[in-house]
């Protein structure tokens, strides 16, 4: 079996521990943008990162092929590539087939081959399991079972590109400026104890869920210990993959909505719970009280993507940095709020959120357009 | 007949100093100093000290110094002087050898061999001084997830009672009658200003600390003693006792003569009667029997409050713990090998049960393989001496800790181990009237809450040089833990990586 934590922790570090630039761009009323922009706001944020990993993820991506599962997959040898292939075969019925187009440039060096499929899944083979868990399943057997091959996304109508290098890099290699999507994060990455491994980047993706994540977790340990009480094995000891679960688990099995998914991992204090009215009191205790070991404790920013949502969280004392920008329907989040004028130097308005704040862009809720608030100060009417 | 037994501490009084005050005399309990009016001199009987150190703290001119009696026998590895001492004790009475506090022996302290990390660079430390630090604690049965109703947004689920902690340290159970009334007033006032809970041991409840209810744990044990509606009414937490670190397997023995009158009413015994506490409960032969007995308390508290369970470490506390977890208990408590006594069996205190650091581990991972940790809090018990400890047992995955032998400390004792005589002239495992009322409820709750203090700033230090600021972020977080000296069995059952890995 592949180990994927001796891929990406060849050191056997408690974690992978790394710090980084984290961009998203978002069209709240669903309409299609070429990644021009991002591209250019990522890249001014080149010294955030170190050039041992890059990435993106786009939301929209494919429309012609919207209802299929598009998985892209990278390989390290032919062998893996035909294994895969033909696991792929067995358990999925292929609609489409090809290599991710990719041009030669020289700062990719030994590049993994990145081939892309649009498959679809029998419900004869789920045996019970809704199709989404199944596809779970495969992924997990594919970058645990299978030599020299893992799965960069595995979700609908959206899809990661992500390598070693700068992220302005991986864009020119893959060619992200010609592609579109409602919906873009970014990410470049620093880490210092993980040497080169492609799938070691960010954006981390499990069907179509991605984080980007600038930070370190320091309730790790406990935060791993209680996802595996709920069957989560966390094989690749990153802080990242930590966080995918836990809005797994809180959002899709628990049924729980953003903002309180947000009050578990980012909780108020004990003193401001008992400043509150006494209902909020309530749900806010219970909440701390059951999900304690899901507070994720210690300096992190994230921007978590899904199909029509995009949602940008910071610790809850804000030990990371976390700019929040709109203008129209667009709705931006940076690490700095430089990289968001650049690209849209007439913002309507910008703004830090307060630690733990979540900053939701959706679909269902497109933004409208408002007045203009100066940038750097808190604000007061955000949401 | 004459005993063989050489004296173990040496009095030695300055007589350039000594003023001839007689406070030594009148401190020392146990008959050691005494007043020879013929020569005009204090004198001690050094074949009766036990090294308590009452009368070298109280002496007003510091004319008194202990010393260990060097006793040089030849030397020997297995015939050690404390063992022969035991044999001849045992050669003239024809008794089991009783004695106080808990396990003394070398028995790896793995405390000792855990250190704890700290951010450097890749994460910040936080400023306790600067930022807020939680140490809060719930203790009590959480479910596995919460069922919110959305439109408006509100809560389906109802927890089970919980009980707020503002210090994940509370004070052991010590009954009255062994300790004294005042020692339970100072740990009641102690923990009320505190913000945490203190333990009645299984002796009853004084009336007149009733008002203190609310940071109560009220025990069952196996006597009943003290156990009526309002004892349990009063309490925030009932704790069935089912064994005690110091003597595993063993019973209580409350002697006759400590049965004062007021002893008497909040056991609800006859005066001068001796209280015999069975080794088992005899209605708790099995598991389902405990179930019963949970549910019975529930009952008669109407569900209000938490009902822990406390066992001995011993050797299967993981599977125990289990079962204890799904017969009801809402808080497991472990009291491990080096847990204190009033009175125990030398032999039991010394040899049976485990340390308590291996009986955590197991049961924090037991109940986490079992996917049923979050039913109950975990709370352990037995030789915690310091905020690192503390902080080591939280990582581990404590939920909280009981301080009893470091709680008396505070108030005086220095660990004689004279408890089961009854004669503590530091006034704390005492009933006599003359004795008992050195500990000043007002001083003794001001030494207890101050260490309680203390230790907690220790404790938001620790947590905010490790980058985190809620101690529910280093529960059970072993990521946190390095081993230093042990094994790999060791470090395999505690569940942490050697240090530099």
């Amino acid at each position: 079996m592949n180990n994927l934590c001796k891929m990406n922790n060849p050191y056997s570090d408690d974690k992978v521990i790394d710090a980084c630039s984290l961009f998203g761009a978002m069209d709240t009323t669903g309409k299609r943008f070429s990644g021009e922009g991002v591209i250019k706001a990522i890249t001014n944020m080149h010294v955030r990162s170190n050039g041992l990993g890059g990435g993106f993820a786009i939301y929209g991506l494919y429309p012609e092929y919207a209802n299929h599962y598009a998985f892209h997959i990278m390989y390290l040898s032919q062998e893996g590539k035909s294994e895969v292939e033909a696991f792929l075969k067995q358990r999925f019925r292929i609609v489409a087939a090809e290599e991710v187009p990719t041009q030669p440039i020289p700062a990719i060096v030994d590049p993994p081959i990145v081939w892309r499929y649009f498959v679809e899944v029998d419900p004869q083979k789920c045996g019970g399991k809704s199709e989404d868990d199944y596809v779970v399943g495969r992924v997990m057997e594919i970058n645990t079972g299978i030599k020299d091959s893992f799965v960069f996304s595995s979700g609908k109508n959206m899809a990661v590109f992500k390598g070693v290098g700068y992220p302005e890099e991986i864009a020119e290699y893959f060619c992200l400026e010609q592609y579109e999507g409602y919906l873009w994060t970014a990410h470049g990455r620093f880490p210092t104890n993980t040497p080169g491994w492609w799938g070691g980047a960010h954006p981390f993706n499990i069907l179509d869920w991605t984080v980007v994540h600038n930070g370190e977790i320091s309730s790790y340990g406990i935060n791993q210990r209680f996802l595996e009480e709920f069957g989560y094995h966390c094989t690749m000891q990153t802080d990242t993959e930590i966080i995918a679960y836990a809005f797994d688990l809180l959002v899709r099995k628990h049924g729980l909505p953003i903002e309180i998914v947000a009050k578990i991992v980012a909780p108020p204090f004990w003193s401001d719970i008992e400043r509150s009215p006494a209902h909020e009191q309530k749900l806010f205790r219970t909440l701390r009280q059951v999900y304690g070991s899901l507070l994720l404790n210690g300096p992190f920013t994230v921007i978590i993507a899904h199909q029509g949502e995009m949602i940008g969280l910071t610790d809850r004392i804000r030990l990371r940095p976390l700019t929040v920008g709109t203008k129209g329907s667009m709705l931006y989040l940076s690490s700095e709020e430089a990289s968001i004028r650049l690209i849209c130097p007439d913002l309507e308005r910008a703004w830090i959120p307060m630690g733990g704040e979540p900053i939701v862009g959706s679909l269902e809720k497109p933004l409208v357009p408002r007045g203009v608030v100066i940038a750097g100060g808190a604000n007061t009417d955000a949401n | 007949m004459k005993t063989y037994l050489p004296p173990k501490f040496i009095v030695e009084r300055d007589l350039e100093r000594c003023i001839q005050c007689q406070v030594c005399v009148n401190q020392c309990s146990f008959d050691v100093n005494y007043y020879d009016a013929q020569d005009d001199e204090v004198r001690s009987s050094e074949d009766k000290c036990v090294g308590c150190h009452r009368c070298v703290v109280f002496c007003p001119t510091n004319a008194l110094t202990i010393r260990r009696n060097p006793l040089e026998y030849r030397d020997n590895y297995n015939w050690r002087p404390e063992v022969i001492e035991d044999i001849i004790k045992q050669a003239e009475t024809g008794g089991v050898l009783l004695t106080g506090m808990g396990n003394d022996k070398g028995y790896r302290v793995y405390w000792d061999h855990l250190v704890l990390n700290a951010s450097q660079v890749t994460n910040p430390s936080i400023d306790p001084l600067r930022e807020p630090m939680e140490l809060t604690t719930y203790l009590g049965r959480k479910p596995d997830r919460v069922e919110i109703e959305q439109n408006p947004l509100s809560l389906k689920t109802e927890l089970a009672p919980q009980v707020r902690i503002e210090v994940p340290v509370m004070f052991s159970a010590m009954s009255y009658g062994a300790v004294s009334i005042n020692v339970h007033e100072s740990l009641a006032r102690a923990a009320t200003e505190a913000g945490t809970l203190w333990n009645t041991g299984e002796g009853g409840l004084h009336p007149k600390l009733y008002k203190y209810g609310d940071n109560t744990i009220a025990q069952v044990a196996s006597g009943r003693f003290g156990v009526h509606p309002e004892y349990l009414d009063v309490a925030g937490v009932l704790e069935i006792k089912i064994g005690q670190g110091a003597k595993p397997g063993i019973g209580g023995h409350l002697p006759g003569e400590k049965v004062s009158a007021e002893v008497s009413m909040t056991r609800m015994i006859p005066q001068g009667t001796d209280a015999l506490s069975p080794a088992p409960q005899h209605d708790i032969y099995s598991i389902e029997d405990l179930a019963q007995l949970i549910y019975a308390l529930k009952e008669a508290t109407n569900y209000t409050k938490p009902v822990a369970v406390k066992i001995a470490a011993v050797h299967n506390s993981a599977a125990i713990a289990s079962g204890m977890v799904r017969a009801g208990a809402d808080i497991v408590v472990l009291d491990g090998l080096r847990g204190s006594t009033g009175a125990a069996p030398k032999i039991i205190r010394d040899n049976v049960g485990i340390p308590i650091e291996m009986a955590l581990a197991s049961v924090d991972s037991r109940l986490r393989q079992e996917g049923i940790r979050s039913q109950a809090s975990i709370v352990i018990a037995g030789g915690i001496r310091n905020s690192g400890d503390v902080a080591k047992a939280i990582a581990l995955g404590a939920d909280a800790v009981y301080i009893g032998t470091a709680a008396l400390v505070a108030l005086g004792c220095t660990l004689c181990q004279q408890c089961h005589t009854g004669k503590c002239a530091w006034g704390i495992c005492t009933t006599d009237l003359w004795l008992t009322k050195r500990v000043n409820p007002d001083i003794g709750a001001r030494r207890l809450s101050n260490l309680l203090r203390a230790w907690s700033l220790e404790l938001k230090d620790i947590l905010g040089g490790m980058g985190v600021n809620a101690l529910e972020s280093l529960r059970g977080n072993r990521l946190h833990l390095r081993g230093v000296g042990l094994t790999d069995t060791e470090l395999e059952i505690l569940g942490v990586r050697m240090a530099g890995s």
